[in-house]
């Protein structure tokens, strides 16, 4: 595999967690991870009558790379996140494709009304990272509750699972990125 | 782990929205399709099995609620999920009341919706389920798994039988691990209500705010952590048995209740206004001694008269000695079976043990022992020093009273339990292996 892109998208204070989560994931993929500025305008996937961002159309903008070189590109969102029909989602992915995105919006604990923790965001984080990345690698939703592609469709769902692949999701994506 | 999951079929005539819900449905192992209109559907569905089927009400042509008539007369077990605007909820429970499994508002909550599809799942592996179970209905109605030729149980079955077709009430009363359930279970499987469920009910492993929930159900919003409308076990009963096991420890507040319950055969829901009818026999367990408990105070005169019209006393199994080999052989059977293990008998002498043992916990305790043996053992034969070590230690009945009884009984049991190793069982003894020799030449010891 040649690299993991991370793209911020309306991130404030973008270097802190975005090197955090570069080195984060890099350990886990064992790749090289990249930051890359933005090649698109993200607007046009507003949708105003919802006053959210579309993920499948900001999914489109991301493999819509002028510049691709292979390997995988991972939008981190400021913003909250929508799929058409659906009323939010924490983060998108083309399964066994190359592009996701994740968004912050809904992992921060200030959301609901709790006082702001980074350690908890920047966790939450790195465990949606992964979990949208497993999907670019081939993984499905697996049934072991620890495991990072446990399906998780409320916050607190994210905490309890781990930031690790279990044994059989860690050698398809071993295989896969092989 | 991939999960195992079911297929799901999308009709909606927006492309946004079937890929939405396809994308979302294939992460979680399902496999999708997606259907424009009904025309496509209706193709689909011919063309291959689906188990779950997501349904725009709003479509051009042939609308959800005429699909749903058509693809139901395709495969009548389809699960229908019907997918609606907020304008259209009216529809929605119209199309609730022709046979859909529930609805769901656009934009769609993906906790909403991943609850829903879970549900419809469980409910698409429990039908298909249910079919298989009526098959083998018929060939469990007969007491099968109770296993007994002593006089007392020749007693119980045939009290299980007259009882079973009748209506009434049963009290099953009987020491902890004599197989309460099964006798519940045997009259069951010989009522009338056979093809309808029997719900257990452990009424002592739940607290009371707990029993009372799991008995008469809650409405969304009862208590904290009531997210969603519950059926209660009464409910779930409708039409077949209710089997309330340690019914003794029933606190009294919800006995009142329950009480009222087996007199009207109405009930509401925790949170709820109306009241739900509901026809159910009601069979109870207990160990206790409930009269004792009438005259304490802690059980109602009124609800133990009403449990206690007709009793079925199942003796323990220290008073149907006879009984103990066949259980035991019975036992070893089963789980030789379920282990994959060739086990085909006992050694007399772990046979010998096993009758001769006093069996507190009864046959429960009984199938753990052969369970355990079959378990350390080599096949086909099981030995008295694969037993748990409790039965050869307990003080076995029988053994003579004089001093050289006991210490050739210690000995041979020693012996047997490490299986006639001269070193090991000397060390035991703390005796030298000169010595244990002249004790086994003594007593005529053989190593069987």
């Amino acid at each position: 595999m040649s690299g993991l892109h991370l793209v911020p998208i309306y991130l404030a204070d973008r270097h802190r967690i975005l090197d955090r989560l570069g080195v984060a994931l890099e350990r886990t993929f064992l790749t090289t991870v990249r930051i890359r500025k933005p090649w698109f305008d993200p607007e046009v996937s507003f949708d105003k009558s919802r006053g959210q961002y579309n993920s499948s159309a900001l999914l489109k903008l991301l493999l819509d790379d002028p510049a691709y070189s292979g390997g995988k590109v991972l939008g981190v969102v400021g913003v909250d996140l929508f799929a058409p029909v659906l009323t939010y989602v924490f983060g998108e992915a083309q399964l066994d494709g190359r592009a996701s995105v994740v968004s912050l919006h809904r992992l921060r604990p200030e959301v609901y009304g709790l006082t702001a923790d980074d350690h908890l965001l920047f966790t939450r984080l790195l465990k949606e990272s992964t979990h949208e990345l497993g999907h670019c690698f081939g993984l499905l939703h697996c049934a072991e509750p620890a495991c990072v592609m446990h399906a998780s469709t409320y916050v607190e769902e994210i905490d309890v699972k781990s930031e690790w692949f279990c044994k059989s999701c860690q050698t398809t994506v071993r295989s896969t990125a092989g | 782990m991939r999960q195992e999951a079911g297929s799901i079929l999308i009709v909606d005539d927006e492309l946004s929205v079937r890929d939405s819900l396809e994308q979302w449905f294939r992460m979680d192992g399902y496999r999708t399709g997606g259907a424009a209109d009904a025309n496509q559907a209706l193709e689909l569905l011919q063309a291959g099995q689906w188990d779950i089927v997501l349904l725009d009400i709003k479509m051009p042509g042939i609308d959800g609620m005429e699909l749903q008539r058509r693809l139901r007369k395709i495969d009548p077990d389809l699960i229908v999920i019907m997918i609606t605007a907020y304008a259209s909820v009216e529809t929605a429970v119209q199309a609730l009341k022709e046979g859909a499994f529930d609805y769901i508002t656009k934009p769609i909550d993906p906790d909403e919706l991943s609850h829903i599809v879970r549900r419809a799942s469980e409910q698409r592996r429990l039908r298909s389920e249910n079919v298989r179970l009526k098959e083998k209905v018929e060939q469990l109605s007969t007491p099968s798994q109770i296993v007994g030729e002593s006089q007392q149980m020749a007693e119980v079955l045939e009290l299980v039988r007259s009882v079973a077709m009748t209506d009434a009430t049963v009290l099953i009363r009987g020491e902890s691990g004599t197989g309460k359930e099964l006798i519940a279970q045997a009259i069951h499987a010989n009522s009338q209500r056979r093809y309808f469920p029997i719900v257990p009910v452990n009424c002592g492993a739940l607290p009371e705010s707990l029993l009372e929930s799991e008995l008469f159900g809650h409405e969304k919003g009862a208590f904290t952590g009531a997210q969603y409308r519950r059926k209660g076990k009464l409910e779930m009963a409708n039409g077949g048995t209710l089997f309330l096991d340690e019914v003794g420890t029933i606190h009294l507040k919800t006995q009142v209740d329950l009480l009222r319950v087996l007199e009207t055969k109405e009930f509401t829901r925790l949170g709820g206004s109306r009241p739900t009818q509901v026809e159910f026999r009601v069979v109870a367990a207990t160990n206790q001694n409930l009269e004792k408990l009438v005259e304490q105070g802690s059980f109602r005169e009124d609800l133990y008269f009403r449990l206690n019209v007709f009793t079925i006393s199942i003796p323990p199994l220290r008073e149907r000695r006879e009984d103990i080999p066949l259980l035991a052989q019975h036992f070893l059977e089963d789980y030789s079976l379920q282990m994959n293990r060739a086990f085909s008998d006992f050694h007399p002498k772990a046979m010998d043990l096993l009758v001769r043992y006093g069996w507190p916990g009864n046959v429960r305790e009984l199938a753990n022992a052969v369970e355990r043996a079959l378990v350390v053992g080599k096949p086909p034969t099981v030995h008295a020093q694969d037993l748990p070590l409790q039965l050869s230690e307990s003080t076995a009945i029988g053994v003579g009273e004089s001093l050289a009884d006991v210490e050739r009984a210690h000995v041979e049991q020693i012996l047997d339990r490490t299986g006639w190793n001269i070193t090991r069982a000397a060390e035991i003894l703390k005796i030298d292996r000169a010595t244990l020799y002249n004790k086994i030449k003594k007593y005529g010891l053989q190593h069987r």
